[in-house]
């Protein structure tokens, strides 16, 4: 049994909020460099390097690339051999509540869906906990703005829809939503589980490394025809029109009940921000 | 083109969908709940605390202000949110309007009666687009924090003409050309 103080995770998640709001990372800036180079149309090109622009500004002054500096979501990956001196959930919303004080973010959380408000700290943070074994704790922190969760849904799809129905739906999403995500986005995909396994699975899918290689054959090639559609839609950067609209497809899947196929399409929008730290 | 405000009705003449545009002046901004408010406040008054007759309005939040620095990051929001809103204040007086994204049919056939424009600003580019902002301050709904109408002082905004009082449409005009696959 490993004992760990709360105030490590508070000080974690502050620190990550910090930087993922102000530090895009090299990779990113590398993947809309590789964008620039074949965007076909002049508006598109412009756009992408105002992007880059705004990025590097961002971070050599240390200040949010985005004034959207998002609701915080976090998933934790928590050892079965750890144990805490205090609440999880108390640690990670106070290492929020600091970030947002001290690096001047926005505050962007409603009090109530109807009422509306403020809570005035960005809190609370949503929040994702997973036991695994160990006696290690590993935090993902991504702040995820507004405007492209907004495009973002879930569908509940059956058997016979099939790979068609996915495509069809994925590429009607992100055509009706034109520039408001603002794209060019990293497209998340959660396939089966159920109605909220398949939003999650979405979510996970944004975070995963834009280079990485999808270990299942079937999803892979989903991966890469949709990419490859979602760019020939015209959409382009910010939705001005042009060929870069995504910069990748990522498709997490699950198994799910005989008689469904959930189909969860999470946005990210180009201010892809997430960072982590193992503990 | 470099415009100047106020945009007169001679100058919104010469606007054209797909023009890019730089703007010195004076614009303010507003978002959702600021929407609410003078929507509200004209229903009942006809008449707003502060006039934004012929002014343009900017949908944006910003993130706080660094010392010595007039705004923090302050990238357009998206417009759409807006659209319920945008009658009455066309009635109003209000001519033009700089946010991120498409807008409904039923907007644009508004904005065109009333002679008003809509303008796009390149969205998640905040803290670029706050280089191009001088001065700030709050003019109505001080309570509403980011959301709050600040009055700003702008040098070289940038922004590209998306729907002009001719019928033309920006986004159409461009996707059109990439386009290579079409959706229900």
């Amino acid at each position: 049994m490993r004992n760990v103080d709360v105030r490590l995770i508070t000080e974690t998640v502050k620190e990550l909020a910090l930087d993922a709001n102000s530090n895009i990372g090299k990779s990113f800036i590398d993947k809309l460099r590789e964008a620039l180079k074949k965007e076909k149309s002049e508006i598109g090109k412009n756009v992408i390097e105002q992007i880059i622009e705004n990025d590097e500004i961002a971070l050599e002054n240390n200040e949010p690339m985005c004034q959207d500096t998002g609701l915080v979501v976090v998933f934790v990956e928590l050892g079965y051999d750890v144990h805490l001196n205090g609440d999880l959930y108390d640690a990670i919303n106070q290492g929020v509540r600091e970030a947002y004080e001290a690096g001047l973010l926005r505050k962007s959380v409603a009090k109530h869906p109807i009422s509306r408000g403020n809570t005035g700290d960005n809190t609370p943070a949503i929040i994702h906990v997973k036991l695994v074994p160990g006696d290690q704790i590993r935090i993902l922190l991504a702040p995820k703005g507004g405007g492209s969760e907004n495009m973002s849904l879930v569908k509940m799809l059956v058997p016979s829809d099939g790979i068609e129905g996915i495509k069809k739906l994925v590429l009607h999403t992100i055509f009706y939503a034109g520039g408001k995500p603002c794209p060019p986005l990293v497209v998340g995909i959660g396939l089966g589980g159920n109605l909220e396994k398949s939003a999650l699975l979405a979510k996970e899918a944004i975070m995963r490394d834009l280079d990485d290689i999808n270990p299942d054959p079937i999803l892979r090639k989903l991966e890469e025809d949709l990419l490859s559609d979602i760019n020939e839609l015209g959409v382009g950067p910010m939705g001005f029109g042009g060929s870069t609209t995504a910069l990748a497809v990522k498709i997490n899947s699950y198994p799910c009940h005989i008689a469904s196929l959930p189909v969860a399409i999470n946005l990210q929008c180009h201010a892809s921000r997430h960072k982590e730290k193992t503990i | 083109m470099k415009i100047k405000t106020p945009i007169t009705d001679d100058v919104i003449k010469t606007l054209r969908a797909g023009n890019i545009v730089y703007i010195t002046g004076t614009i303010f901004t507003g978002r959702d709940q600021a929407h609410k408010r003078m929507v509200e406040t004209l229903e009942k008054e006809g008449e707003l605390p502060h006039s934004l007759r012929g002014e343009i309005i900017y949908y944006v939040g910003p993130t706080p202000a660094k010392e010595n620095r007039p705004i923090g990051s302050c990238g357009p929001t998206s417009s759409y949110r807006m659209d319920a809103y945008a009658k009455p204040l066309l009635a109003y007086g209000l001519k033009v309007m700089i946010g991120k994204g498409d807008r409904s049919d039923a907007f644009i056939k508004e904005m065109i009666k009333y002679q008003g424009v809509y303008l796009q600003a390149v969205g998640g580019a905040g803290a670029l687009l706050s280089r191009k902002v001088k001065k700030s301050e709050v003019v109505l709904y001080e309570d509403l924090g980011a959301e709050a109408i600040y009055k700003l002082e702008v040098e070289d905004f940038p922004a590209i003409v998306t729907y002009d009082i001719y019928g033309g449409n920006m986004i159409v005009d461009e996707v059109k050309k990439y386009q290579t696959i079409k959706v229900d």
